[in-house]
C-alpha cells in the first residue's frame, strides 16, 4: 500500500484540481450556493438571510427591550409596583401615572414593567425545558426505533392527550393549593413545572420524525460504515440536522408560554400576588372591565405585544432555516 | 488467477413485510438477495450490474454490514464478516469501505469538509495519531484532486462531481484493502462523471485497491470492471470477464439488458438487433418459480417454471438441452439459464 | 456580453436571433414551434442568474428535436418557458418570443395560453410519481381534463380514456382507469402520464428527461411507444435529455446547450460524424461507450459555469482546449458552419476541416 503523499506526487492526476476553476455550485440550482471565498455554514446562510428580514428586525428589538426591561425595571420606573395607595385606585391614565393605577392603588406602568420578568422567565425556562426533554427523548426514539420508539411514543401520546389547561389546573392546585403562600420562586418553578410536562410531547414528536429522516440518510450510513458509535451517530449527525425545526418552533413556543402563564395566573393557579406579572394583573381586572378597562388594556397589550415579537421570530427564523426556500 | 480477497456464499437478504398497527404480523418476504455468490480477487473490480429492484444495493448494504444478512457467508481475509462482533468488526470498517451514490446525501451538510473526512481517524484513534490528522486530511484532499485550502468549507458549497471526490477521500482515509462502490457515478453529470471515474481507476493502482463496482449503467460498468457479475431479481444470473458479459452473453437477459441500451451512433439506426422485453420485473415478494426471469423470457418452457437454474459454468455441468456454439471459449462462463446460447450481435 | 445588452434594447437584435436567418428552417414555411431570442433571468438573493441568453430553436410537424445538455444548461427551463409554467418570479423573461403556428406566446393573453397549453402543446415530465396527483385516479386525472377542456360527459371522458391508456399500451386499462398513481410501476406511470399528455391532442410534446429515472429495458420500452405515437400523428416531439445514446436513437435534429444557449445545432447524423463545436465533440469523447472499454476517459476539464457569472466572451473558453484570445473577448455567433448546421464556435471552421 502505498502512501497519499507518495501517490500524489508521483501520480500527479490528470484529473486533480481540474474543478476548481471554479468552486462554484453546479449550476443545477441557479444562483444557488455562490462562493464569494467567505466561510458560511447553513447557520451563516441563515443569519445572513435573516438580518434581511424586517420581521425579523422588528421582533429581534422589541425582544431585546423586553430583555433589557427584565434585567433592569429600575431603567424605566422608579416607582415601587407594589406600593399600594389605596386613595388613588382605579384612577386613569394621567401624567404622573402613564397607565393609570389598579384597584388597590398600585402605578400600572410600573407593574407592567416589573411584570417582564416574570413572564419572561417562565417562557424562557419552559421553552428550555420542553426543547431538551422533548429533543432528547425525540431522538433516541427516533432514533433507536423498535420497542423504545413504541414506549416512548405511546407514553408521549398520553401527556399530548391530556388538555393543558385541564392538565395544568391539576398539576398546579395539587402542589399548590388555594390558600398556600409560597415564595415567588417556587411558584414560577411549579408553573414551569407544568408547563414542561404538558408540552414536552410536541417537541418530542418534532425531533422524532427529524431524526427519523435524517436517519434515512446516506451521511449517517457512510458514518456506520466507518464503525462510528450510536453516540456519536446521534450527537454529531442527528442532532445538528434536526435542531432546525425545534428551534424554530421553541421560538413561536416561547411566545406561547408566555400567554400560558397569563392565563394560568388569570384562572388562579399560577402566579399570584405577591409575583408581579401580566397574568396576575389581567386577573386581578377582570372584575372591573367595565369600570376601569385600562386596568386590563396595558397588561394584555404588553402581552400581545410580547407573544406577536417572538412567534414573529419564529417566523423568520424559519423561513431563513427552510432550505426549501433558498 | 490471483488469490480471492472476498468470498461471499449463498448469501440471502430478506426483508419482512409487516401488516398490523398494534400487532404487528410478518405477511410476506421482500427476497432483496437471494442466494449470490461471487469472489472478488486481489486487485480486481468486479462490477455488478442490474435493474433498479434486482437487490444490487442490498448487497452492498450487507457487505458493508449497514444490513444483516439473512443467511449465508462473507469470507474476507479467513473470516466470516458476519460473524464479527465489536473490536474486530471495527477493524474490518478499516479494510472495507463504501462509496455511496448521492453526493448530495452523503455529506452531512453541517460538518466541514476537514471534517468529514478527518471523522475516520476520530473513530479509530489509533490509525492516526491526533497531531498528525490535520495533515492527513489535506493530503486526502489533495489525492483526490481538491485543494486542501478546501477544508473549512461546507458541502453546499460544491457540485456534484466535487462532492463525490470528498466521498471517496472519506472512503480513502483508513487505507482500505476493499472498496464497494455503490453507483458512484449515476447522478454525474456525463463530463463529470468521466473525472470522478478516471479518479477511482487511478486510486485502484495507486493504492491496489479492489473495487465492487455496482451500477446500472452498463457502459460505465464496463468501462471500470475486469469481472462482471448480472443480477435479476436477487439472483446473479451470469457472470464472467467483462469481454465475456459484453461480447459473448448467453442468458437472455443479459442479451436484452445489452440490446436496450441505446448506442450513440446514428448510423447504426434501425441496424442491430433489439431485443423488447414486455412488462415489468415481478415484485420480489413472490418472485416467479423456478428461473426468475421466464415471465418475461422468449425462450422460456416447462422447466423453466419448475427447475431454479443453477449460476454454473457449463464446463462443469453440462445442462440438458443446452446448445454451445462449438469451442467459443467466450460462452463458457457461468450462466444461469437452462439454454443458453450466444446470440450473433446482440451489442453493435 | 453582449447578447445582453443589445436584446434588452430590441427584441430582434443580432441575426442568431433572427428566426428567419437559420439555415435549418425550410424555406418559405413557417416552423410550428419556433424559440427565438429567448433571455430568462432568475433574481435571486445571491445575484442575478441569466439562465437563458438567446436560445432559438424550432421544431416542425412530425420531426423530433432533441435539446441535450448537462445539468444547468437551461435545457430544463427553456421547456417550462415555451410551456408558461415558468415560477415568475423568481424567473423573468426578458427577451425573445415564442411562436406556435405564428402567433407569439408571450404577448398573448393568459387565457389563450392556457388554451394552447394541452392542446397546442403538451410535456411529459421525468418524474411521473410526482407529476401526477397522488390522490386522483389515473382515470380521473385524464378524464378532468377532456370534461373541462372538451365538455365531454363524463361516461364518454371515461371511454376516451380507456382509449387513451389502451394507446400507450397499459394491460388491462380498463381496470387501471381506477386506480391511483401509486398502483402503478415507474414504467406504467410514465405510460399513463404520457396518456395524459395526448388527451388534447397536441400538436408538440415536450418530453423533459422521459426515461432518465426509468431502467434501461423500460426506457426502450418508452422510447419506442413515443416513437410510434409521434409518428402516427405527426407531431413534432422536443426531447430534453443528456443521454447522448438516447437522442442518437431518436432525434432528427439536435441542439446542444451550454450556459443558457444554443452552441451547435444539427441534423443528428452529421453531427455524430463530425461534431461542430468543441463543446459537443468533448461531450461525446468523456462517454464512456458499451462497446469498447477505454483505459482513460477524456474528460472536459474545469466545471459549467455559474449563471450568476458567465465568462467574458465565449461562455465554455475556460473548458475548450481550443481556446484562443478572440474566444476570451469576444463571444461567437451562432453561424451556419455548413448546409443546415449552425455552430457558436470561432474556431468551428477548422474543426469542420480536421480530421
Amino acid at each position: 500500500m502505498t502512501d497519499p503523499t507518495a501517490a500524489a506526487s508521483a501520480g500527479k492526476m490528470e484529473t486533480r484540481a481540474q474543478e476548481e476553476i471554479t468552486a462554484e455550485g453546479h449550476g443545477a440550482r441557479p444562483g444557488g450556493g455562490a462562493d464569494d471565498g467567505k466561510q458560511r455554514s447553513l447557520w451563516g446562510d441563515a443569519w445572513v438571510s435573516l438580518r434581511r428580514r424586517p420581521i425579523f428586525i422588528i421582533s429581534a428589538v422589541i425582544i431585546l427591550f423586553l430583555t433589557v426591561m427584565a434585567l433592569f425595571p429600575g431603567l424605566f420606573t422608579s416607582v415601587d409596583p407594589t406600593k399600594a395607595d389605596l386613595s388613588l385606585a382605579r384612577q386613569t391614565p394621567s401624567a404622573d401615572a402613564w397607565f393609570g393605577y389598579d384597584q388597590q392603588g398600585r402605578d400600572i406602568y410600573a407593574r407592567v414593567i416589573h411584570g417582564v420578568r416574570a413572564s419572561l422567565v417562565v417562557g424562557v425556562l419552559a421553552t428550555l425545558g420542553t426543547v431538551l426533554l422533548g429533543s432528547l427523548v425525540g431522538l433516541f426514539a427516533g432514533f433507536y426505533g423498535g420497542w423504545l420508539d413504541a414506549i416512548l411514543s405511546r407514553f408521549a401520546d398520553v401527556f399530548f392527550g391530556l388538555p393543558f389547561v385541564l392538565g395544568a389546573i391539576v398539576i398546579l392546585s395539587t402542589f399548590n393549593p388555594p390558600g398556600t403562600s409560597y415564595g415567588p420562586v417556587r411558584i414560577i418553578f411549579q408553573v414551569i413545572f407544568s408547563i414542561v410536562v404538558l408540552s414536552w410531547p410536541v417537541t418530542m414528536r418534532i425531533m422524532r420524525s427529524a431524526a427519523l429522516t435524517a436517519k434515512q440518510q446516506d451521511y449517517v450510513k457512510a458514518a456506520r460504515a466507518l464503525g462510528a458509535s450510536p453516540t456519536r451517530i446521534i450527537f454529531r449527525h442527528l442532532l445538528p440536522n434536526t435542531l432546525a425545526p425545534v428551534l424554530v418552533y421553541g421560538s413561536i413556543a416561547l411566545g406561547t408560554y408566555i400567554a400560558l402563564e397569563a392565563t394560568l395566573s388569570f384562572l388562579g393557579v399560577g402566579l399570584r400576588t405577591p409575583v408581579v406579572s401580566w397574568g396576575v394583573m389581567i386577573s386581578d381586572a377582570k372584575e372591573l372591565i367595565r369600570i376601569a378597562p385600562h386596568m386590563l388594556l396595558f397588561p394584555a397589550g404588553a402581552l400581545a405585544v410580547t407573544v406577536l415579537a417572538f412567534v414573529m421570530l419564529g417566523d423568520a427564523v424559519r423561513d431563513a432555516l427552510d432550505p426549501k426556500m433558498r | 488467477m490471483s488469490e480471492p480477497i472476498l468470498q461471499v456464499r449463498d448469501l440471502v437478504k430478506h426483508f419482512p413485510v409487516k401488516r398490523g398497527v398494534l400487532f404487528r404480523r410478518t405477511i410476506g418476504q421482500v427476497k432483496a438477495v437471494d442466494g449470490v455468490s461471487f469472489d472478488l480477487n486481489k486487485g480486481e473490480t468486479l462490477g455488478v450490474v442490474g435493474e433498479s429492484g434486482c437487490g444490487k444495493s442490498t448487497l452492498a448494504q450487507v457487505l458493508m454490514r449497514l444490513e444483516p444478512a439473512t443467511s449465508g457467508t462473507a469470507m474476507f481475509e479467513g473470516q466470516d464478516i458476519f460473524s464479527l462482533r465489536g473490536a474486530a468488526l471495527r477493524k474490518l470498517r478499516r479494510d472495507i469501505q463504501i462509496v455511496l451514490q448521492d453526493p448530495y446525501t452523503s455529506l452531512n451538510p453541517r460538518m466541514t469538509v476537514g471534517d468529514i473526512v478527518g471523522e475516520p481517524f476520530e473513530i479509530h484513534p489509533e490509525v492516526a495519531p491526533k497531531g498528525d490528522r490535520q495533515a492527513k486530511v489535506r493530503e486526502l484532499l489533495d489525492v483526490v484532486g481538491l485543494s486542501p485550502e478546501h477544508a473549512n468549507r461546507y458541502p453546499h458549497q460544491f457540485s456534484g462531481g466535487q462532492r463525490q471526490r470528498i466521498g471517496i477521500a472519506r472512503a480513502l482515509a483508513l487505507r482500505p484493502k476493499v472498496i464497494i462502490c455503490d453507483e458512484p457515478v449515476s447522478a454525474l453529470d456525463v463530463s463529470i462523471q468521466a473525472q470522478v471515474m478516471n479518479l477511482l481507476a487511478e486510486l485502484r493502482r495507486e493504492f491496489s485497491l479492489s473495487y465492487v463496482f455496482i451500477a446500472h449503467d452498463l457502459s460505465v460498468v464496463r468501462h471500470l470492471s475486469d469481472r462482471v457479475g448480472v443480477m435479476y431479481l436477487g439472483r446473479m444470473v451470469e457472470m464472467g470477464t467483462e469481454q465475456q458479459i459484453y461480447e459473448h452473453p448467453t442468458h437472455p437477459y443479459t442479451q436484452a439488458l445489452l440490446s436496450s441500451v441505446p448506442v450513440p451512433d446514428p448510423s447504426l439506426r434501425g441496424q442491430r438487433e433489439i431485443i423488447r422485453l414486455t412488462g415489468d420485473v415481478p415484485s420480489p415478494v413472490s418472485p416467479p418459480s423456478g428461473c426468475r426471469f421466464r415471465t418475461r423470457c422468449w425462450k422460456a418452457r416447462d422447466l423453466c417454471a419448475t427447475e431454479t437454474p443453477p449460476l454454473v459454468d457449463p464446463g462443469t455441468s453440462p445442462v440438458e438441452g443446452a446448445t454451445w456454439p462449438g469451442g467459443d471459449e467466450g460462452a463458457a462462463h457461468p450462466s444461469a439459464c437452462h439454454f443458453p446460447e450466444e446470440k450473433p450481435k446482440v451489442v453493435a | 456580453m453582449s447578447t445582453e445588452g443589445q436584446s434588452a434594447e430590441s427584441p430582434n437584435p443580432s441575426p442568431l436571433e433572427d428566426p428567419a436567418a437559420p439555415a435549418v428552417v425550410q424555406q418559405g414555411s413557417e416552423p410550428l414551434l419556433a424559440v427565438s431570442g429567448l433571455h430568462v433571468e432568475f433574481r435571486t438573493q445571491e445575484g442575478v442568474a441569466r439562465v437563458l441568453n438567446g436560445v432559438r430553436y424550432h421544431v416542425d410537424a412530425g420531426e423530433t428535436l432533441a435539446v441535450l445538455g448537462e445539468s444547468g444548461s437551461g435545457k430544463s427551463v427553456t421547456a417550462n418557458t415555451v410551456m408558461g409554467i415558468l415560477e415568475m418570479p423568481p424567473a423573468a423573461i426578458t427577451a425573445g418570443e415564442i411562436r406556435f403556428r405564428g402567433e407569439d406566446l408571450l404577448t398573448a393573453s393568459a387565457s389563450r395560453r392556457r388554451e394552447v397549453r394541452g392542446e397546442g402543446i403538451a410535456m411529459i415530465f421525468q418524474d411521473a410519481l410526482s407529476a401526477l396527483n397522488p390522490v386522483f385516479t389515473v382515470g380521473f386525472q385524464i378524464e378532468e381534463q377532456l370534461r373541462k377542456r372538451r365538455g365531454m360527459s363524463r361516461k364518454d371522458a371515461r371511454k376516451r380514456a380507456i382509449e387513451l391508456l389502451d394507446l400507450v399500451r397499459i394491460p388491462n386499462a380498463k381496470g387501471r382507469v381506477r386506480q391511483f398513481p401509486h398502483e402503478f410501476s415507474g414504467g406504467m406511470r410514465q405510460r399513463a402520464m404520457i396518456a395524459m399528455s395526448l388527451a388534447l391532442d397536441p400538436e408538440v410534446l415536450i418530453a423533459d428527461e422521459p426515461t432518465t429515472a426509468l431502467d434501461v429495458t423500460v426506457q426502450a420500452q418508452i422510447m419506442d411507444l413515443l416513437a410510434e405515437i409521434q409518428r402516427e400523428r405527426n407531431m413534432g416531439m422536443i426531447l430534453i435529455t443528456h443521454d447522448l445514446g438516447v437522442v442518437a436513437e431518436v432525434a432528427d435534429r439536435i441542439a446542444v446547450m451550454y450556459a443558457g444557449r444554443i452552441v451547435e445545432e444539427a441534423d443528428v447524423h452529421s453531427i455524430y460524424r463530425k461534431p461542430g463545436h468543441p463543446y459537443t465533440r468533448a461531450l461525446m469523447d468523456s462517454m464512456p461507450r458499451l462497446d469498447q472499454r477505454g483505459q482513460e476517459l477524456n474528460t472536459i476539464k474545469g466545471l459549467p459555469p455559474s449563471l450568476t457569472a458567465i465568462p467574458e466572451g465565449c461562455p465554455f473558453h475556460p473548458r475548450c482546449p481550443l481556446a484562443i484570445d478572440l474566444c476570451r473577448e469576444k463571444d461567437p455567433e451562432l453561424l451556419t458552419i455548413a448546409e443546415g448546421r449552425v455552430s457558436a464556435c470561432h474556431r468551428s471552421d477548422e474543426l469542420m476541416r480536421d480530421e
